[in-house]
């Protein structure tokens, strides 16, 4: 770690990737997150590195799945309409096992919707936008210093599993000034080509990347791999933040910058003698059903708490199952709650 | 005894998914002997099409991908543009070119993308079974231009490589034919250029083969060619529409 510089979200994302070791960026404009393909513009080339402005989004992530294809660290980052274009990319690329990394900014919706932030792309990233059976791994932080620190994680749960890792964060973080850490740069000379990557046969047998197979009993084959490879990252891969859990008789549960806010609530209910706590999860999929299952017994009741009309609420029910009471209090269209608001939202359950 | 001519051993062996007397095979096999004779097959990286021409890979022996329906020049440039060294052309039917990944292939062209195109055009969407595409001619019976096309309704054929020679990017743009042996030895030089102008890193290139699709047609395969001279050539001629200095 190094010296701690005050930067705004949206470009303190650009330069953890590229220190992370993001070979190539390949991106289409969109608001609210312009700043970070401007960043990648100017830094990339410096860098040695590839910079592109694509056509449009259905070209970008098809240019991340080329270059992931040929075995790269491949990123493209845009917000809410420019990754629905994306959609048919991410199931490509989900069926074609190709290591890549996607930032969604998300902002309010449905359609043009507007540019404020919200957090209503949860079923999209988390249960699949795209059509099939496939998972990206979703990663949720809620600062800017977590949201350097995971695009490493970040790239190397892409490598390691295969996959298209969507972290998906709001406006709010993008435009944040904050103090920053970045870690340690990737040594990309050690970099190599894996043996599955397609650059040009060489020596070897040709490779093949593709998520196509006519054969019924073939393309369920590719099905099932990728099911054991899910439930895998699953076993493995959840991350969760529990805030004054220990002795908590509430549960807040909530994500990225609400997640963020709810922390102020959560000492606000502290402070009138009412024992809440905090679940964060990080990782959307995996969702970390294992801890809240296993808080289920010292909790009275779950409030779950987002920038939409009730996403990750439906994953928080069914790992409570019906044991406890779920609740939720959401804002849409762009509006960020107050920790007041949730406050006053929380006291109407009790 | 001295061999004067074989198949390229860039093309397997592997029976084709083709139907008979469709010109594809003719046109994989340009593609491997030229693959073969300016020594890129080791290099090579082709990205296949949704289409009769999704299972090349089987056919044509390189590193290989299949892309999203249209998606080709985007997924080739995302290849080309980290793998510089690698040689790295689309295959692609007319629908998947011209139609749905239209502005993938212009905006490809027009940043002068050091890939290679071979452009099919058969008039129509094989695979699908025949509806009507693109190029597909006016007054041509297709399954969804039951009674013709007609331009009040569908619109007019599209003339990409025309349209792609109106820009800066590309270095060699062509339209070629499989019809007959004169034209396919013509389509083989068209071809020697359109890779010339990327192992010289000259730009962006792509052919167009005027083919045929017997079967949706309709036609035998000798009839079908015969329709290429008669009706086909006319609206799409044949002709280099854009050359760059040194693609020779």
């Amino acid at each position: 770690m190094g010296e701690k510089i005050l930067m705004k979200g949206a470009e303190a994302v650009a330069e953890a990737a590229i220190r992370a070791g993001a070979m190539a960026f390949f991106g289409y404009p969109i608001t609210p997150q312009n700043e970070t393909p401007e960043y990648f513009s100017k830094r990339m080339p410096e860098l040695g590195r590839v910079y592109l402005q694509a056509e449009s989004e259905v070209s970008s992530i098809n240019m991340v799945y080329g270059a992931a294809s040929s075995g790269i660290r491949v990123i493209t980052t845009s917000s809410s309409p420019g990754i629905s274009l994306m959609q048919e990319g991410f199931s490509y690329i989900g069926n074609s096992n190709v290591p890549c990394v996607v930032v969604n900014v998300m902002r309010g919706g449905p359609g043009l919707g507007d540019i404020a932030p919200a957090q209503s792309d949860y079923f999209q990233g988390v249960k699949g936008g795209g059509h099939g059976d496939y998972r990206n791994i979703v990663l949720a932080p809620h600062t800017v210093q977590e949201q350097c620190d995971i695009m490493y994680d970040a790239f190397e749960l892409a490598e390691k599993y295969r996959i298209l890792v969507l972290i998906l964060v709001d406006g709010l973080l993008g435009q944040m000034m904050e103090p920053v850490e970045f870690k340690e740069w990737v040594d990309v000379s050690k970099f190599r080509t894996p043996d599955w990557a397609i650059v040009g046969k060489g020596e070897r047998a040709r490779n093949l990347i593709t998520s196509f197979n006519l054969l019924p009993e073939g393309l369920e084959r590719m099905n099932l791999e990728l099911q054991r490879k899910y439930r895998e990252i699953e076993d493995t891969e959840a991350r969760v933040e529990e805030y004054m859990m220990d002795d908590a008789e509430y549960v807040i549960t909530a994500f990225g910058t609400v997640a963020r806010i709810t922390k102020t609530t959560v000492k606000l209910l502290r402070k009138e003698g009412i024992k809440a706590g905090l679940i964060r999860p990080i990782t959307l999929f995996p969702f970390p059903k294992k801890t809240i299952n296993e808080r289920v017994p010292q909790v009275k009741f779950f409030l779950d708490t987002e920038m939409n009309a009730g996403q990750m609420f439906e994953d928080v029910s069914l790992a409570v199952n019906g044991r406890k009471p779920v609740y939720f209090y959401g804002r849409t269209g762009g509006v960020v709650p107050t920790a007041e608001e949730i406050f006053d939202a929380f006291k109407k359950h009790i | 005894m001295k061999t004067i001519y074989k198949a390229p051993e860039t093309m397997t062996k592997k029976d084709t998914t083709y139907c008979p007397g469709c010109p594809h095979g003719v046109a994989h096999r340009l593609v491997s002997e030229l693959l073969e004779e300016l020594n890129l097959v080791k290099k090579a990286v082709i990205v296949w099409p949704v289409g009769c021409a999704v299972f090349g890979y089987d056919f044509v022996d390189t590193d290989a991908s299949v892309a999203a329906h249209g998606r080709a020049a985007a997924m080739a440039t995302g290849i080309k543009r980290v793998h510089p060294e690698a040689f790295v052309m689309t295959y692609q039917g007319d629908g998947d070119a011209a139609s749905i990944g239209v502005a993938e292939t212009i905006h490809a062209a027009a940043r002068g993308e050091l890939i290679t195109t071979i452009f099919i055009n058969n008039g129509n969407y094989g695979m699908t079974g025949g509806q009507m595409a693109p190029t597909t001619l006016i007054g041509q019976v297709t399954t969804t231009t039951p009674f013709g096309r007609k331009p009040e309704a569908n619109g007019f054929p599209v003339h990409l490589p025309e349209m792609l020679a109106t820009l800066d990017g590309p270095a060699y743009i062509a339209r070629a034919a499989l019809d007959s042996p004169q034209h396919i030895t013509q389509a083989r030089k068209f071809i020697q250029k359109a890779f010339n102008a990327q192992i010289k890193g000259l730009g962006y290139s792509m052919v167009e083969l005027v083919s045929t699709c017997p079967t949706n047609w309709k036609m035998s395969p000798v009839e079908a060619m015969e329709r290429v001279r008669r009706e086909v050539l006319p609206v799409y001629p044949i002709g280099e529409f854009r050359v760059v200095k040194g693609v020779e």
